[in-house]
């Protein structure tokens, strides 16, 4: 008992919005009786979500890659185009700064999210207190970086609106960006749901 | 619960939570992962099930192909789409991976043929435009096979009749192309009816086959009597009525086409079947003449230089053109040691006509199998002779003439030879050429230059003869010239109106007046009294106051007539 005590061992529980401290309920689903926000002591459930969040994620991810996004048509030349074939058309075209862009944007920021939602699930299943610190920043850095992950999706429907000349040129989008805009939507979603503060219980609490 | 039963003092006023409304239980968040399951798995079903047969074309080119990207198209209508380029192992082909589409099964069969469309600009018309913008793409035209078929070799033109059309596919066969080319206009009547499909050149190397496609309902014209030829250029006939000019229309001038209708008169006007065989002619005059029917092989032997005796040079029997020469050769004889020329030519008897029929009558009369033989034979010995005469004065042109010579020498003609020796005649224009010859020789003869000195000695004499009169004759000539003047002179001076000549003449003539009178005064009375000449003349009666004033005064003065002055 040489670290602080924490609400839990001394039975309270504070309400996440409106900060009145109460008892720790007995009953799952308990509210604060001041906002009536439901008091839990870690997100219910969180590992389970985020677990089935995240596998949905990557199965939608799989069409979205493999599927064309956007198709551009300019003076009859149709031209479908999956992600990674517009990333390596725009560095064919010699607009290698884009590409990049595009392709951190598209490519590296999901799968970096899973990788990372996955590393602090299986840290979070084997209570190790390996690199806790990191893992909170982890994190923090995905919920950051989760919402960029939806440029390509902006682009597709900016471009679908902006460009239609009819003949000369139009763009529309393809099954494929609905699939992607479903991946970033779903990633969220799980990173969400999980609950940063299991990365700090001990053996001895619950998830 | 043991932390939980050891409360602080401090938190004895800590509120308790309420309790909320159940939610549903955590586990349904599995619905998520299960429905983006079913949905890649759909996709993945779908996808299966959308694919159609893999399969494989060859083409020379990959020109403007490119994978993942250039559709087939059947009908405009896309297909499949190409899967990846490739060489083939020996590295002559480019190899297309197609993916059909599941609906496009019955398009990997064997009759189904695949082509690059791209943009053609011809002649005859442009095509493919849309291909300049949205790159090339493979066209596909199914066929009739059921065979299930992967591995095809592309076309490397479009075809130019796609499957089902309505129409007649014909064959034709022509000794050379001319400007023809594929997707040439055939034409009936001036209206494009069809168009030319395709062409090789036979096996052999000597004819070209053409087919053409046309389309219905005027496939139906073409029939068994039906004639082709060839309707490019401009045909431009000098004849008897002036100049004509004569094309079917602009696009043959530079595209070429063909032409078709029925020979001239009574004809079997069934439709031909398909890929009926015709021979494409090489004007319409020539395809509307009657058949030539089987030809045959006449050798003429010349001993005259045949200088504008061509090939196809024209053989005409009486001015009727019957035939065409096939070959000029040079031969060298040695018993007379001189190089006659042996010409061969093909004549169509047929183009005799109604004599034809007639002689060949009388030659099976005869009994003789060889009809023609025979025919030429009696022929000869009538006086038949071939003769290279001279077609066009300015260019020199020779043609063939066989013709009856008047009086022509006896020659042996065998008719069991292969072919048949038609005897020689040496033409009008070397005849004339021997004249002229002779009329030269003659007039070498003639001697000029002793002319020539006589023609100068008399001029000579004649030059002396002239001094002679100018010298001698001409004074003389003077002198007699003034004498004849003075003459006249005195004739004149006679001849005036106060010269005693004229005054004589006057009185002369006023006597011959009074003569005429008394003479008149007596045949008046003679012819009153008869009877004076032979009583004399009575005494005259008292005399009357209402006589003449002339008679009485005349009748004393004269009564005879020759009593005048």
């Amino acid at each position: 008992m040489t670290a602080p005590p924490r609400a839990d061992q001394l039975g309270l529980i504070g309400c996440p919005v409106c900060s009145l401290v109460s008892r720790a309920p007995n009953v799952a689903d308990a509210g604060c009786s001041r906002c009536g926000s439901p008091l839990q002591r870690r997100k219910p459930a969180s590992l389970t979500r985020t677990w089935a969040l995240l596998i949905a994620a990557f199965m939608v991810y799989i069409p979205a890659n493999i599927l064309p996004i956007m198709r551009t048509e300019s003076l009859g030349d149709v031209d479908d185009n999956t992600i990674l074939s517009g990333v390596l058309e725009l560095w064919d075209k010699d607009s290698q700064g884009l590409a990049v862009i595009v392709f951190c944007a598209s490519i590296v920021v999901p799968m970096l999210k899973f990788l990372a939602l996955l590393v602090l699930l299986i840290c979070v299943h084997r209570r190790t207190h390996w690199a806790q610190l990191q893992r909170a920043k982890l994190y923090r850095m995905i919920e950051l970086i989760g919402h960029w992950s939806m440029l390509d999706v902006f682009v597709v429907a900016l471009l679908t609106a902006l460009v239609r000349f009819n003949l000369l040129s139009s763009v529309e989008p393809l099954p494929g960006v609905i699939f992607f805009g479903l991946t970033v939507v779903l990633t969220m979603f799980a990173s969400r749901s999980f609950d940063p503060r299991l990365t700090w219980d001990d053996e001895e609490s619950h998830g | 619960m043991a932390d939980k039963e050891a409360p602080n003092e401090g938190i004895e006023d800590v509120p308790q939570p309420i309790v909320r409304r159940r939610r549903f239980s955590a586990s349904w968040i599995w619905l998520v992962p299960a429905l983006a399951a079913i949905v890649g798995a759909s996709l993945v079903v779908r996808s299966a099930l959308e694919a159609g047969p893999q399969i494989t074309i060859s083409f020379q080119s990959g020109e403007g192909l490119e994978a993942g990207k250039t559709p087939v198209k059947y009908k405009s209508v896309v297909i499949g789409t190409v899967h990846s380029l490739g060489l083939s192992a020996d590295r002559n082909s480019v190899l297309v991976k197609v993916n059909l589409h599941k609906s496009a099964e019955s398009f990997a069969t064997a009759n189904t043929r695949f082509w690059v469309v791209r943009p053609r600009i011809g002649l005859g018309g442009v095509s493919g435009v849309d291909t300049l913008f949205s790159g090339a793409f493979i066209g596909a035209d199914i066929g009739d096979s059921t065979e299930p078929r992967r591995d095809f070799i592309g076309l490397e033109n479009p075809p130019s009749v796609t499957h089902g059309t309505p129409g007649k596919s014909f064959e034709l066969h022509s000794g050379d192309l001319g400007s023809i080319d594929v997707g040439s206009p055939v034409y009936y009547r001036r209206i494009q009816v069809g168009h030319v499909t395709s062409y090789q050149l036979d096996p052999n190397g000597k004819t070209v086959s053409l087919h053409v496609f046309i389309d219905a309902p005027s496939d139906r014209f073409v029939t068994q009597a039906t004639r082709f030829w060839n309707a490019s250029g401009v045909d431009v006939s000098l004849g008897a009525n002036g100049l004509k000019l004569n094309t079917e229309s602009l696009a043959t001038v530079i595209a070429g086409g063909i032409g078709f209708q029925d020979a001239p008169g009574p004809q079997d006007d069934t439709p031909a079947p398909v890929d009926t065989n015709f021979v494409l002619f090489g004007d319409e005059a020539t395809a509307m003449r009657p058949p030539d029917g089987e030809p045959s092989y006449i050798r003429m032997r010349f001993d005259q230089s045949v200088r504008g005796l061509d090939i196809d040079a024209p053989v005409e029997f009486l001015g009727i053109d019957i035939g065409h020469v096939v070959s000029v050769n040079l031969d060298y004889d040695e018993t007379t040691e001189r190089f006659p020329i042996i010409v061969g030519a093909v004549i169509y008897p047929r183009r005799l006509g109604r004599a034809q029929t007639k002689l060949a009558a009388i030659a099976a009369k005869h009994g003789d199998a060889d009809s023609l033989a025979q025919t030429v034979g009696m022929l000869v010995g009538h006086g038949l002779r071939a003769q290279a005469r001279n077609g066009n004065l300015l260019t020199g042109q020779l043609y063939i003439s066989l013709d009856f010579v008047p009086g022509a020498p006896k020659v042996a003609f065998n008719p069991a030879a292969k072919p048949l020796e038609i005897p020689t005649q040496r033409g009008s224009l070397s005849q004339l050429q021997e004249r002229l010859d002779a009329i030269v020789g003659k007039l070498q003869k003639v001697p000029f230059d002793k002319i020539g000195d006589h023609l100068d000695e008399s001029l000579t004499q004649l030059s002396s003869t002239l001094h002679h009169l100018n010298t001698d004759l001409l004074p003389q000539l003077k002198g007699s010239l003034q004498g004849i003047n003075k003459t006249l002179g005195s004739a004149d001076k006679a001849l005036s109106g106060d010269s005693p000549l004229q005054q004589n003449l006057g009185l002369t003539l006023e006597e011959l007046q009074r003569m005429a009178r008394s003479l008149r005064v007596f045949s008046d009375y003679l012819s009153a009294h008869p009877e004076a000449l032979i009583r004399g003349r009575r005494p005259d009666a008292a005399p009357k106051p209402e006589s003449p004033p002339g008679a009485p005064r005349a009748s004393p003065a004269s009564p005879l007539p020759g009593s005048g002055p």
